[in-house]
């Protein structure tokens, strides 16, 4: 394990990648939409300071949008992911080591560096970013992954730290530590928070130096962990090579009302084939379908209906006809006529690897003839373009695809939408 | 030829599906040969790559499409696809994507012991005077341009 875990986590991460093509958004209010522009995902600072909520419904802040000019984008998660790719790139550089634990974050391996200044280093790092790429971080450096969590807290808000905060000696930890809410520390919920409370357990100094055995009753084995973390005992490595998903879900809440099965199973088709695609990235197979739809359940009015379809494959498959097949026949089975449905979605699970699959006698598919047929598609859509080649059921022009009005061009993937310049 | 399988009540009872229903899918009614081995196979280059002639770091490199005839004295026409690198260090004389009050303009940079100014290619227009009043940042290098002569 690693002596030092640096965490880099992009500051306001969609509003950052907004501003990086729009630099008159710097020092502007903004906020980014969900899809289907429903809610707030994502504010920049001076939106936060405006009191705009995560999460909060986008018809309840458009008056506060309107009246203080704050601009809204949706999100276009293909311009996103691609400078979430760069970001992580560009990281990569600097570590032989290197987690990337979500979307906007990394965890780097920073031990072992020897005559280098860890800070000086890490200032390097955060300057790199943000001249190849546009995107502010922040950087979190301590000896276990909680703590490199709390330093990275404590870099983003402190202006003395400005965006750079690595804690190695233990006065410095420990004044981190007092300074940071138990509510704060990571893997702390509210609940948890509360419980403490009541304890007179307040920051996660005094988190850290609860004993064990209070730690392993209150907060279980989980909790133990971390508190050790918190104390510098490193528990958790690095996640280098993620864990093969336990299941995969594709789903979405409709741009528009869907009342006949035949978009339903366009839909479904399009989920069921991501999850396949999915599937084969990581060279898993999986044996159980799920499919759920259900109406909107804020339109009380209307009639209401949710139902969902488990369909157990004889066979553990990753091939997107099959998958494709057999959600549209838990479909058929679970829709009813007479229903303005708002969400479908695909659940896949009992997922293991791809040639450990056990064979069926009854089977009659050629497997082999899918495999190859699967590795051409997925390279065809690869060298060619995202849904260049699919399977017919996922139809063309779909009227269930999410709306989003405000979207942003794809400016880094798409030639016809690179910014225009004079 | 189809196989009926009855599932546990939990689930639905489903066809089996066999060779015949493949029909449903023409798209992939081809076969696909899984590969042959080749006596070059050992001797394979990359193909040359225009992207990587043009690019410096993938990961600092964008591209913008020009408008305009401000830059036809340095050879940037309109429509060309300039490459963008955020990666270079920026020096003078550098073609740069710039952003002046919140406008992207593509000019050549001149710093000098004066102060900096933005030039145009072409004597229709003004140099820019970069002053303190403006709002302004060097986005990235011009580092190569990419154009199409038959559309």
């Amino acid at each position: 394990m690693t002596s030092l875990f640096a965490l880099v986590d992009c500051n306001n991460f969609y509003c950052s990648v907004m501003r990086v093509f729009h630099p008159e958004l710097n020092n502007v209010p903004v906020v980014v939409l969900s899809n289907n522009d429903g809610s707030i995902i994502a504010r920049s600072n001076e939106a936060k300071a405006l009191g705009l909520q995560m999460g909060q419904p986008f018809f309840e802040a458009r008056p506060t949008i309107e009246k203080y000019n704050v601009v809204y984008f949706s999100s276009n998660y293909t311009l996103i992911g691609d400078m979430s790719a760069r970001v992580h790139s560009t990281l990569a550089r600097f570590t032989p080591n290197m987690e990337i634990y979500s979307i906007d974050e990394a965890f780097l391996d920073l031990g072992g560096f020897k005559g280098i200044d860890i800070p000086d280093y890490a200032r390097t790092i955060r300057n790199t970013v943000r001249k190849w790429t546009g995107i502010p971080v922040s950087i979190g450096a301590a000896p276990t992954k909680t703590l490199a969590k709390l330093a990275n807290r404590i870099a983003k808000k402190s202006e003395k730290a400005n965006g750079v905060l690595v804690l190695t000696e233990a006065k410095h930890l420990e004044a981190a530590l007092k300074r940071t809410d138990v509510g704060d520390v990571w893997g702390i919920g509210s609940r948890y928070a509360t419980k403490l409370h009541s304890f007179g357990i307040n920051n996660a100094w005094q988190l850290a130096n609860v004993t064990d055995a209070f730690a392993k009753k209150h907060l279980t084995v989980v909790g133990l962990r971390l508190v050790k973390e918190l104390r510098g005992e490193p528990c958790t490595d690095l996640e280098i090579e993620p864990p093969a998903k336990k299941g995969i879900c594709s789903s979405r809440s409709f741009g528009q009302p869907v009342t006949t099965l035949n978009d339903l199973k366009e839909a479904v088709a399009v989920y069921a084939s991501r999850c396949a695609y999915k599937l084969r990235q990581q060279k898993s197979a999986c044996r159980v379908v799920t499919v759920f739809i259900h109406t909107n359940p804020f339109r009380e009015r209307e009639p209401q209906y949710y139902n969902t379809k488990t369909i157990n494959l004889p066979v553990s498959s990753s091939s997107t006809i099959e998958l494709v097949q057999y959600a549209t026949m838990a479909l058929e089975h679970i829709y009813r006529d007479g229903f303005a449905y708002k969400k479908a979605g695909v659940y896949i699970t009992e997922i293991g690897p791809a040639d450990g699959a056990q064979m069926n006698i009854f089977d009659r598919v050629d497997r082999s003839k899918h495999a190859s047929l699967m590795l051409t598609l997925d390279q065809l859509n690869k060298s060619m373009g995202k849904g260049t080649v699919k399977v017919a059921a996922e139809g063309v022009s779909p009227i269930w695809e999410p709306k989003a009005e405000f979207s942003p061009p794809c400016y880094t993937t798409r030639i016809e939408d690179v910014l225009k310049v004079r | 030829m189809n196989t009926e399988i009855l599932l546990p009540s939990e689930t639905v009872s489903f066809v089996l599906l066999g060779r015949d229903t493949e029909t449903k899918f023409p798209l992939f009614a081809a076969r696909v040969p899984a590969g042959f081995p080749s006596p070059a196979e050992e001797h394979i280059e990359d193909r040359i790559s225009l992207s990587s002639y043009l690019n410096g770091h993938p990961d600092a490199t964008f591209y913008v499409r020009l408008e305009g005839d401000s830059m036809i004295d340095y050879n940037l026409l309109e429509g060309d696809l300039l490459v963008v690198d955020r990666s270079l260090h920026v020096r003078s004389g550098d073609i740069v994507l710039a952003n002046v009050n919140s406008e992207y303009t593509v000019k050549k940079l001149e710093i000098t012991e004066t102060g900096v100014r933005l030039l145009p290619g072409n004597n229709k227009y003004k140099p820019i005077e970069i002053t303190e009043d403006l709002e302004f940042l060097v986005w990235g290098v011009v580092r190569g341009v990419a154009r199409r002569i038959r559309q």
